[in-house]
């Protein structure tokens, strides 16, 4: 059971949110990019083993998205920020 | 090496020196410097692969390099159905591989793989469900694999214990049913395969995990281990929801997420069950084991995780989901939960054939379903690290797929939804 931080509602049930995978992939532009390129864009992730950035909506509540770091292992959650912040530079 | 077949006459022969005498069943051999083939992963795709490396394609100087014990990971946490009732012609081919193989695997391997396939039901709850549901039968039926349309009384007739009155909690309208679907025991699979191809020459190591590639000239040419550095002349990863975990160390990423399943085991109770039902709607699967026992299944936890136990909220509805249809298992204990990691790919379908690094191929992506397809993945597996070449049924599932477009979009591998 995980109780995620939303940035504007506060500690809240996981069943009240839903993940969206990984964040900060960065769209290619479409008429430079090549097959491969829009390939990995749309489907190659870094499946992180340990603290990776994921994209999570409170779809039962403030219905905003936010960015968390967790622990892909211990789901311990480090770090919560907005979706138009960069990836944080280390764990605090 | 001296074949020791197994039978009911060494079974009595045992029994009279009080089994005192049985002799293990594969060889626990230190790493060799260099071999030809290198799998990594030691559940029943990499076990399977190694055997019919050797028993297929005469390539016996092989490893099968697993981090923990064989068939401790997904291999050993499924809820151990067969069956091979797919929609798509690809995907068909593929799993009724899968399906005629174990068919005929416990004499192949010498060893009873306790093959059961009483049928297995997928359920529809709803009028669109029946349609889809014969939609589904019929494209099925098509790709040759049988299936057949049950109505609510066919149903009824077969699952007597199921909910399907007026004001059930999850109506049941009918179905369609693989007569061949059923379960097979997990452990013996993987133990079958290691048997195997321990006597064909396999080395079987175990607490040997791979931590890097060893690159020259821009090809993989072994790995790097807790053992120290094997080398070989090819690499074939089958390490499921770790593979992501083994690409990055080669220097690629994959179309793969890994996510925890979760399973459950009930106390035994008598036989009550004679099937292997599926609901899409709830999001259930339950079997009952030899033992007695409930074996129960539900969908992923959705969001990526490599802990191998799943959360609550899922537990609970998956549960529910069983009570609802099944009132009479409402008084019944679990024993045990639990939950592997699986390696989901966007259209469910795996990944099978060289990776993007020379010198290396791949066996992943069979997400919530891959212990049915166990001697399909390892003889496709086989077949390009020997051969080079895609075998004519894996050719469909290759990495370039992602690339040109043409998924193979079967929306489930377990046939619960994600």
């Amino acid at each position: 059971m995980m109780r995620i931080p939303c940035p504007w509602c506060g500690p809240r049930d996981e069943v009240e949110f839903r993940c969206g995978g990984e964040s900060h992939i960065a769209r290619p532009d479409p008429d430079r990019a090549d097959d491969d390129a829009w390939a990995a864009y749309l489907f190659d992730r870094h499946n992180v083993r340990g603290a990776g950035s994921e994209r999570w909506l409170h779809r039962h509540g403030c219905g905003r998205w936010f960015n968390l770091v967790r622990d892909t292992v211990t789901h311990e959650i480090r770090t919560v920020y907005a979706m138009t912040d960069p990836r944080p530079e280390r764990d605090p | 090496m001296p074949r020791f077949a197994y039978s009911a006459f060494s079974l009595l022969r045992h029994g009279l020196t009080g089994h005192r005498r049985w002799r293990p069943a594969w060889r626990m051999p230190d790493p060799k410097p260099h071999y030809a083939a290198i799998v990594v992963g030691g559940g029943g795709h990499g076990l399977a692969t190694a055997y019919y490396l050797a028993r297929t394609h005469g390539l016996t100087d092989v490893a099968v390099l697993e981090k923990g014990w064989i068939g401790g990971g997904n291999t050993g946490r499924n809820t151990t159905v067969v069956r091979s009732n797919y929609y798509f012609p690809a995907s068909g081919q593929l799993y009724d591989l899968a399906l005629r193989l174990y068919e005929g695997l416990s004499r192949e391997l010498d060893f009873n793989v306790m093959l059961s396939q009483r049928g297995m039901l997928m359920l529809a709850h709803s009028h669109h469900d029946m349609e889809f549901a014969r939609r589904t039968a019929n494209a099925i039926r098509r790709n040759g694999i049988d299936c057949q349309l049950l109505d609510q009384a066919a149903v009824a007739r077969r699952v007597p214990i199921l909910d399907i009155s007026a004001d059930a909690r999850f109506p049941v309208l009918g179905g369609y049913r693989q007569a061949r679907g059923g379960v097979a025991r997990h452990d013996a699979v993987a133990w079958g395969y290691a048997r195997a191809a321990d006597r064909l020459g396999v080395d079987i190591i175990q607490n040997c995990e791979v931590g890097g590639f060893i690159v020259e000239a821009g090809r993989i040419v072994g790995v790097e281990t807790s053992r120290g550095p094997i080398r070989a002349d090819r690499v074939g990863l089958a390490a499921a929801g770790h593979s992501g975990v083994l690409a990055a160390k080669a220097g690629f990423r994959l179309p793969i997420t890994s996510h925890a399943l979760q399973a459950f085991v009930s106390e035994p109770v008598k036989p009550i069950l004679d099937e292997v039902v599926l609901s899409p709607a709830t999001g259930v699967y339950v079997s009952q084991s030899d033992k007695g026992e409930l074996v129960v299944g539900g969908g992923l936890d959705l969001h990526p995780s490599y802990s191998q136990r799943g959360n609550l909220p899922v537990a609970e509805n998956v549960l529910s989901g069983l009570v609802g249809m099944f009132p009479c298992f409402a008084n019944l204990r679990l024993m045990r939960s639990w939950a592997g990691i699986v390696d989901v790919v966007v259209d469910s379908s795996p990944i099978i054939g060289p990776a993007p690094a020379y010198g290396l191929y791949l066996n992943c992506g069979w997400g919530t379903g891959g212990f049915k397809a166990i001697p399909a993945g390892g003889t496709l597996l086989a077949h390009v690290m020997a051969t080079g070449e895609q075998h004519p049924i894996a050719r469909p599932f290759g990495l370039e797929r992602f690339r040109d477009g043409a998924l193979v979009d079967e929306a489930a591998a377990s046939g619960i939804p994600h």
